[in-house]
This record gives C-alpha cells, structure tokens and sequence, in this order.
C-alpha cells in the first residue's frame, strides 16, 4: 500500500505544477498550445496520488509488488518525455522557420538595394 | 442611419462608404480557385475597397493568382495559422491608416454581395465590431454543417454569451467589419490557432461594442477547413482554457490607446 505521507506530498508537488502552468498562461509567459500537456500531467499525476486504491491496482498491472509509488514515478516520467519529444518537434520546425525567414530576409535585402537609385 | 433597403443583400456598397478609406482582409491558405472570385466579387460590391490577401504559406498559386487580379498581396514565409495571418491584414490595415476594414476568407464562404448588412450597424457608429452571424436569424438555419460542429460553436456561444453579457450566437464568425478602434485593437492583439472566440472576449473586455447581424454563408468553394473533426476536441479544450485564463489577464492594449 501507497504510504499516506507520498499521496499527500505527491498531490500538494502536482498541484502546485498545475497553478503554476496556469499562472504562467495568464502572464502570457507560455501560450495555452504549449501547456496543454503540462496541464495533463500535472492533472493525472494529481489522480494518481489522491486515487491511492486505482495507483496500487495499476502497480499489481504492471507486476509492482512492493512500493505501488514507483507508478507514480514511472508515470511522471513518462510524460515528462512525452513533453520532451514534442519540444523536440517544436524546435525542430523553429529552426525551420527561422532558416526561411533569414533567407527571405537576405533576398529581400538585395532586392531594396538594386531598387535604390545609385548614388555617387 | 442608411436606408434599409439599400442594406439589402446584393444592393451596392452604401453611399456613407465613399469618404473612408477601406480595406478587405482576405486570409487564404491554397485557395487558386476560390481567390480570384472573392476579390471580383468584392470589387462589384465596392470598387473603392483595396483588397488586400494575406497568404499563409500557400503551396499552390494562391499569392499569383491574386497578384494577377490586382489585389495587394501579403505572403507569409511560412504558415502561421489563420490568428497570425488574419492579424497581418489587420497591422497593414493599421499601419497603413484604413478607417474600415472587412474581413472575408479566401475559400469563398463569405459572400461579399452581404457586406451592406455587416456594415450597416458600424457604419451607423452602433458597433466598432460587426459580426455575420449564421445563427442570429430567428429559428435561423443559415449553415449546413456536422452535428459536433453546430454543438461545439452552440458551448462556445453559450459560454462567451455568459461572460460577455450579451447573447453571442456564432463567435467563430471570421466575416466582419471594423471601425478604425476595432483594427486598433487586432493590430496590437489578436490571438493564435482558432482566434474569434478569444477575440470576441478580449472586444467586449476592451470595452468595444460588438454586434451581430444574421447572414447566409455559402459551402466552401475549395481548399480545406482548418479544424478537422480530431482537431476540433483539441481547440475546443484549448479555447475554453485561454478564455478562462484570459478573466485573469489585464488588457494588453490601454485603453486610452482605442480612443
């Protein structure tokens, strides 16, 4: 069985990830298309440490015996590299992004200069 | 205030229009064969209006057909999504000082031939914000579309009708008329992926009036809708969120600054 003291400090650390996603939403520091899966995992980590019955069934699941709390842990790393992977696609077509605007940019420059009438 | 019947869908653009400088927004993504309508169609309901296109990073001959139809065309280097393309109109709208603008999407479902109704209550200076509304007419059945659809848009106008304090029928509307405060206000803010919504909140927190007007809209002329059935789950979560989050925001732009 989850000893009492983990769900509770689980919780109180998932919870505080959830207000603290939300915050940084309002303060227009992440947009809400990246903090969707932030919000998911703190809100399943949250079912996951108060729903201590559902932890230690999923623990029997997946053949934990001893300490059902490793789920949890499984389970937060699970989605922390879930929000790794998709930064990881989000960087990637920046860096996209970036390159084609720099090359606009370079054309563009060329263009202004030959328009302008020459001077000396 | 104009008379009625010249605000009849089909009549000309009214007479109030002349001394203004106006543009139409028209936001396209692969939309060839829709565009080059769209802008005839919105030159003979006003031969005034400068017709400006914003293309999100076409991958056919969106930016060339209207070129060739004379519009003034704004190609995105990559795309941004209909929020980031539709707010490019609106910077070019501001920086270039229109005193109205219209937005009307590139994939022919707004019909330009009803741009006399949108225009009326702002024209009349009643609203800074006029919206076409497909469901604003009484028992009005002015949009074919799936089931999940009409349910999501009825949440979303329930919820912003709510939060506003006036009934919103159709807050997904992108066919629209803005006073010279309205284009203002976009210029500086608008937001991303899925727009309308969050932008008819963040209209009425700004103190903006907004009204609706019933409008007919056609079936897509072509390209494709940029909510997919899967998708729409994922706007749906990711709207409600930024709205509710949003009640918790200061306004971007001061207020003193729309005057």
């Amino acid at each position: 069985m989850t000893p009492l003291a983990v769900s509770i400090a689980g919780a109180i650390a998932s919870i505080a990830l959830v207000l603290v996603v939300l915050e940084l939403i309002r303060s227009r520091r992440l947009r809400e298309r990246y903090a969707l899966l932030w919000l998911l995992t703190g809100l399943v980590l949250t079912a996951l440490s108060l729903w201590r019955g559902g932890l230690n069934t999923m623990a029997r699941w997946v053949g934990v015996q001893t300490y059902p709390p490793a789920v949890l842990f499984a389970v937060g790393i699970l989605f922390v590299i879930a929000v790794l992977l998709h930064y990881s696609t989000v960087i990637s077509r920046l860096s996209d992004q970036n390159v084609m605007l720099a090359q606009r940019l370079a054309l563009l420059e060329s263009e202004l200069r030959e328009a302008e009438p020459r001077s000396s | 205030m104009p008379d009625t019947a010249e605000l009849a869908a089909g009549a000309p653009a009214p007479a109030a229009l002349a001394e203004l400088r106006r543009v139409a927004i028209v936001p396209a993504l692969n939309e060839e064969h829709t565009v080059p309508r769209v802008i005839d169609e919105l030159r003979a309901f006003d031969p005034g209006l400068d017709v400006v296109v914003v293309d999100d990073g076409s991958s056919d001959r969106t930016a060339e057909v209207a070129a060739a139809k004379d519009a003034i065309v704004l190609r995105l280097p990559y795309n941004l999504g209909i929020g980031g393309s539709v707010q490019t109109g609106f910077r070019f709208a501001y920086e270039h000082g229109y005193d109205l603008a219209v937005r009307v999407d590139g994939d022919g479902q707004h019909d330009p031939s009803q741009l006399g109704l949108i225009l009326a209550p702002v024209l009349a200076g009643d609203a800074d914000i006029a919206v076409g509304s497909r469901f604003a007419a009484e028992g009005g059945d002015g949009y074919r579309s799936s089931r999940s659809r009409r349910i999501g848009i009825r949440i979303l106008a329930s919820v912003v009708s709510g939060i506003v304090g006036q009934r919103v029928t159709d807050p997904t509307s992108g066919f629209q008329a803005l006073n010279r405060r309205g284009i203002a206000l976009f210029a500086r803010d608008y937001p991303h992926d899925y727009p309308e919504v969050e932008a008819t909140v963040m209209v009425f927190r700004h103190r903006l009036r907004m009204e609706e007007v019933p409008v007919a809209m056609r079936e897509r002329g072509g390209g494709r809708s940029s909510i997919t059935a899967l998708r729409s789950i994922y706007y749906m979560i990711k709207v409600l969120l930024a709205i509710f989050v949003g009640l918790f925001r200061r306004n971007v732009v001061p207020q003193e600054e729309l005057q």
